[in-house]
C-alpha cells in the first residue's frame, strides 16, 4: 500500500514537472456584487476578461460573485487558494481583514486587495484615483447647471467618497463661483430603489445635474424622466439615459490586472499600494454625449488633458476645509497616503460629514 | 378534476416519502438545468451537494455556516409552534451583534477571563430586548407581530450601520465603517487548530437539544404544542397565552442575539456592516425544513449550510454563474417544502366537477 502510493506520487511528480512549463497561471477574483450589476463588479469582471484576452491560455481565471463581506469572505478566499490559484484579487473593501488572514495562511499565493490599506509580504493593494474623474465631472456639472445647484449621491462616508465629493465641488467651483452642492447619503453601493429615491430627493431640491458614487444606473434613469442631467459611474451607462447622460467615468481594471499577472509570471511582483488614474488608462471618460454645448466639451477635453499629463492635480494647495482650517498648504499636492485619510469637506460645502 | 383535500391525519408514508420525492424532482430539474447551460449535471450536483462535505476544511466551514442558522431556527421553531409569527430573527441577530460588539470594544484592551462571558451575555440581552419590544406591542396593543418584527429588522440594521460609522468605528481605520479588531480575550475560542469551528457552534447544537427538551419533555412545551394546534382549547385548559408568548419570543431573541454576537466574536472578529447575509431570514426556511422541530432544525441547518457552500464551490470549480446556482437552490427548497404539503393534504381525483 505504502509502496504503491509512493509510486503514484512519484509518477504524479514527474508528470507535474513535465507539464509545468505549459501550466497556466491560475488567477482568482472575488466580487462583492453580481457581475451583472453594470457597475463595480461588472467592471472588475471586464478587467478579468481583458486579462484572459491578453494572455490567452497562459492564464486560467475563476471568479466568485455576490460574496457577502462577513464571515463568508474568508471561506471563499480560502477555497480559491486551496483550488490552486496563484494570484487572487479581492475586489471590495470589506474583504480586507479576511484577505489578510488568508494571505497569512497561504504564503506562496499572491493576494491583491482593492481599496484597502493593509499590506503584507504576499498582499498588495490597489485603488483608483476616482477623484480625478470626479473633478472633471464637477467642472462639467458646474458649467451645465442652470439652477446653480448640483447633486451628489454618496454611498458611505469613507475617505474615498469624501475625497471625491471635495474634488467634484472644487471642479464645479473652478468654473462657477456661485455653485452649490447638495449631498444625499444612500448608504449602499448598489440598490436601484434607494438610488432612485436619493436622486428624486436631490432633484426635488432644485438639483439639475447629478453625480453619483453608487453603481446602478437608476439615478440616470430618474434624471432622464425629468429631463435633467447626470453623470454615470464606474461603467458606461449611456444607454440607460440617452439624453440625460453627460458621460460616464469608467473604471478600467484590465491594464492593472495584466501588469500584475505579468509581474507574478516574471517573479517580479512585490507588495505595494498602487493608485491608478487617467494616466494609467484605468479611468476613461466613456460616451461623452454629443448633445453637450461646444464650450463644455472643450473644457472637458482640456481638463482631462491636463490631468492625464500630470500637469494638474486636483488636491493642490492652498485648500481650506469648510471649518476654515488649512487642509492643504500652498504649493503642496496631497500624497497618496494623505489622500487616503481625507476626512474633511472643502470650503463652500455647507454640510457635515455624517459621523 | 383535481382537488386538494386535507387529510384527516398526517400521512406517515408521506412523512418519509416527501423528502425522497423532493430529491428525485430536484435531480431531474438539476439535470435539465445544468445540461441546458452546457455543464455536466453529475459533476454539478456533486460539487453542489457533496463537495461541501468532502474534506475536513469544508466540514469545518459547514459548521461555521450552520451555527447562526441553527440558533435562529430553533427559536423560530418554538415561536411558530406557539403561533407567534416572529420574522424578526434577523433584527434580533443584528441587535445581538451590535450589543455584543459594543461590549467587546469596551474590553478591547482587557485580558480578563470575564470579558468573553460578559460580551456574550450582552449579545444575548440585546437580542432579547429586540424581541421584547414587538412582543410588548402585540400583547399590549394587539399590533401585527409580522409587521413589527420586520420593521425592527430594518431598525436594527440601521442602528448597526450608524454605530459602525460612528461611535464604534475603528479610530485607526481611515474612516472605513468597521470596528477595531477585538482583543483575544473577547474572541470565541476555536476548537481545532486548522479550522474556524468555534465555541458558538457548540452553543448552536446545544440550543437544538434544549429546544427539543423544552418542546417534548416539559409541561411548557406541551402548552406550546397545544397552543399551536388549537388555541381555544389551550385557553379553555387555562394556559396563559401571554406568558407563553413572552417565553418563546424571549427565547428566540436570546438565541438570535447569541448568533449575532457569536459571528462578530467568532469568525469575523470585529463589527462590520455586513454581519449577516440574511441568516435571520434563511432561518425561517430552516425552521420549516426542520418541520418546526428543534432536532429537525439541526439537520435542516446542515443542509442549508451545505447548499450555501456548494454555491460558492460551483462557481470556483465549474464556473457556474451565481444566478443559476440560486435558481437551483430555490427550486430545491420549493420541492422540499411543497412535498411536505402532501403530508397533511392530498390530491383528490374525481370525474366530474364538484361545486
Amino acid at each position: 500500500m505504502k509502496l504503491k502510493s509512493l509510486l503514484v506520487s512519484l509518477g504524479l511528480l514527474a508528470g507535474a514537472s513535465a507539464i509545468q512549463a505549459a501550466e497556466p497561471l491560475k488567477v482568482g477574483f472575488v466580487y462583492v456584487g453580481p457581475v451583472g450589476d453594470l457597475g463595480w463588479s461588472y467592471e472588475h469582471d471586464m478587467g478579468r476578461k481583458g486579462l484572459e484576452e491578453y494572455f490567452g491560455d497562459k492564464v486560467k481565471t475563476t471568479y466568485v460573485e455576490n460574496v457577502p463581506e462577513g464571515a463568508d469572505a474568508e471561506r471563499v478566499i480560502t477555497q480559491l487558494a486551496k483550488a490552486g490559484n496563484d494570484l487572487i484579487f479581492t475586489t471590495s473593501f470589506g474583504f480586507m481583514n479576511p484577505t489578510v488572514k488568508v494571505a497569512k495562511r497561504f504564503p506562496k499565493v499572491t493576494f491583491e486587495h482593492a481599496t484597502g490599506y493593509k499590506l503584507s509580504k504576499n498582499l498588495g493593494t490597489y485603488v483608483l484615483r476616482t477623484y480625478e474623474g470626479r473633478y472633471i465631472s464637477g467642472v462639467t456639472a458646474g458649467m451645465m447647471t442652470k439652477t446653480n445647484t448640483i447633486g451628489y449621491i454618496g454611498s458611505f462616508p469613507i475617505p474615498e467618497v469624501i475625497r471625491d465629493i471635495n474634488a467634484a465641488y472644487m471642479g464645479a467651483k473652478s468654473v462657477n463661483p456661485d455653485v452649490k452642492m447638495k449631498i444625499v447619503w444612500a448608504n449602499t453601493w448598489y440598490d436601484p430603489g434607494k438610488e432612485t429615491d436619493a436622486a428624486n430627493a436631490l432633484m426635488d431640491q432644485g438639483v439639475d445635474v447629478m453625480l453619483q458614487h453608487t453603481d446602478s444606473p437608476a439615478p440616470l434613469i430618474a434624471a432622464e424622466k425629468r429631463g435633467l442631467r447626470a453623470i454615470g459611474q464606474a461603467s458606461d451607462q449611456s444607454k440607460f439615459a440617452p439624453n440625460a447622460h453627460i458621460f460616464s467615468v469608467r473604471d478600467d481594471w484590465a491594464p492593472y490586472y495584466i501588469k500584475q499577472v505579468q509581474a507574478v509570471m516574471d517573479g517580479t511582483w512585490e507588495s505595494k499600494d498602487f493608485w491608478g488614474g487617467f494616466q494609467d488608462d484605468m479611468l476613461t471618460l466613456a460616451s461623452i454625449n454629443p448633445n453637450l454645448p461646444k464650450d463644455v466639451r472643450a473644457k472637458i477635453d482640456a481638463t482631462l488633458a491636463s490631468i492625464k499629463s500630470g500637469e494638474f492635480k486636483p488636491f493642490t494647495g492652498p485648500i481650506k476645509d469648510n471649518k476654515g482650517n488649512v487642509a492643504v498648504p500652498a504649493n503642496h499636492s496631497l500624497t497618496d497616503v494623505e489622500l487616503a485619510q481625507v476626512n474633511w469637506y472643502v470650503e463652500g460645502i455647507t454640510d457635515e460629514i455624517p459621523r | 378534476m383535481i382537488r386538494i383535500q386535507a387529510r384527516t391525519e398526517p400521512s406517515s408514508m408521506m412523512k418519509i416519502a416527501s423528502p425522497l420525492l423532493a430529491i428525485v424532482l430536484t435531480l431531474i430539474f438539476g439535470g435539465i438545468l445544468f445540461s441546458a447551460i452546457g455543464k455536466s449535471p453529475t459533476q454539478a450536483l456533486h460539487v453542489l451537494l457533496i463537495a461541501p462535505l468532502a474534506d475536513s476544511y469544508n466540514i469545518g466551514e459547514m459548521f461555521v455556516k450552520m451555527g447562526p442558522l441553527l440558533l435562529c431556527a430553533v427559536g423560530l421553531s418554538l415561536c411558530y409552534r406557539a403561533n407567534m409569527w416572529n420574522i424578526g430573527a434577523e433584527g434580533q441577530l443584528l441587535a445581538g451583534a451590535l450589543g455584543g460588539s459594543a461590549m467587546a470594544l469596551y474590553f478591547v484592551d482587557s485580558e480578563s477571563a470575564f470579558a468573553l462571558p460578559i460580551t456574550l451575555l450582552a449579545g444575548i440581552a440585546s437580542g432579547m430586548i429586540w424581541a421584547a419590544i414587538p412582543t410588548f406591542l402585540k400583547l399590549k396593543f394587539n399590533s401585527n407581530l409580522i409587521l413589527t418584527t420586520i420593521m425592527f429588522n430594518y431598525i436594527a440594521l440601521y442602528l448597526l450601520i450608524w454605530a459602525v460609522h460612528g461611535p464604534l468605528r475603528d479610530p485607526q481605520g481611515f474612516g472605513f465603517p468597521e470596528s477595531a479588531m477585538f482583543s483575544d480575550a473577547t474572541l470565541l475560542p476555536t476548537l481545532f487548530d486548522s479550522s474556524r469551528i468555534h465555541l458558538g457552534i457548540v452553543f448552536a447544537i446545544l440550543s437544538g437539544v434544549i429546544g427539543w427538551f423544552i418542546l417534548s419533555k416539559t409541561h411548557l412545551g406541551f402548552q406550546i404544542q397545544v397552543f399551536g394546534a388549537d388555541e381555544p382549547a389551550a385557553r379553555y385548559a387555562g394556559f396563559s397565552s401571554k406568558k407563553l408568548s413572552w417565553l418563546v419570543m424571549l427565547f428566540a431573541g436570546a438565541l438570535a442575539g447569541l448568533a449575532g454576537v457569536s459571528e462578530t466574536t467568532g469568525p469575523i472578529g470585529q463589527l462590520v456592516p455586513n454581519v449577516s447575509p440574511g441568516y435571520g431570514y434563511s432561518a425561517i426556511i430552516v425552521a420549516y425544513l426542520g418541520r418546526l422541530h428543534p432536532i429537525g432544525a439541526i439537520l435542516a441547518a446542515i443542509f442549508m449550510a451545505v447548499l450555501y457552500m456548494g454555491g460558492d464551490l460551483a462557481q470556483i470549480e465549474m464556473g457556474i454563474p451565481v444566478a443559476v446556482v440560486s435558481m437551483f437552490q430555490g427550486v430545491l427548497l420549493f420541492f422540499l417544502l411543497a412535498c411536505d404539503f402532501f403530508i397533511n393534504n392530498r390530491l383528490a381525483f374525481s370525474n366530474h366537477a364538484t361545486n
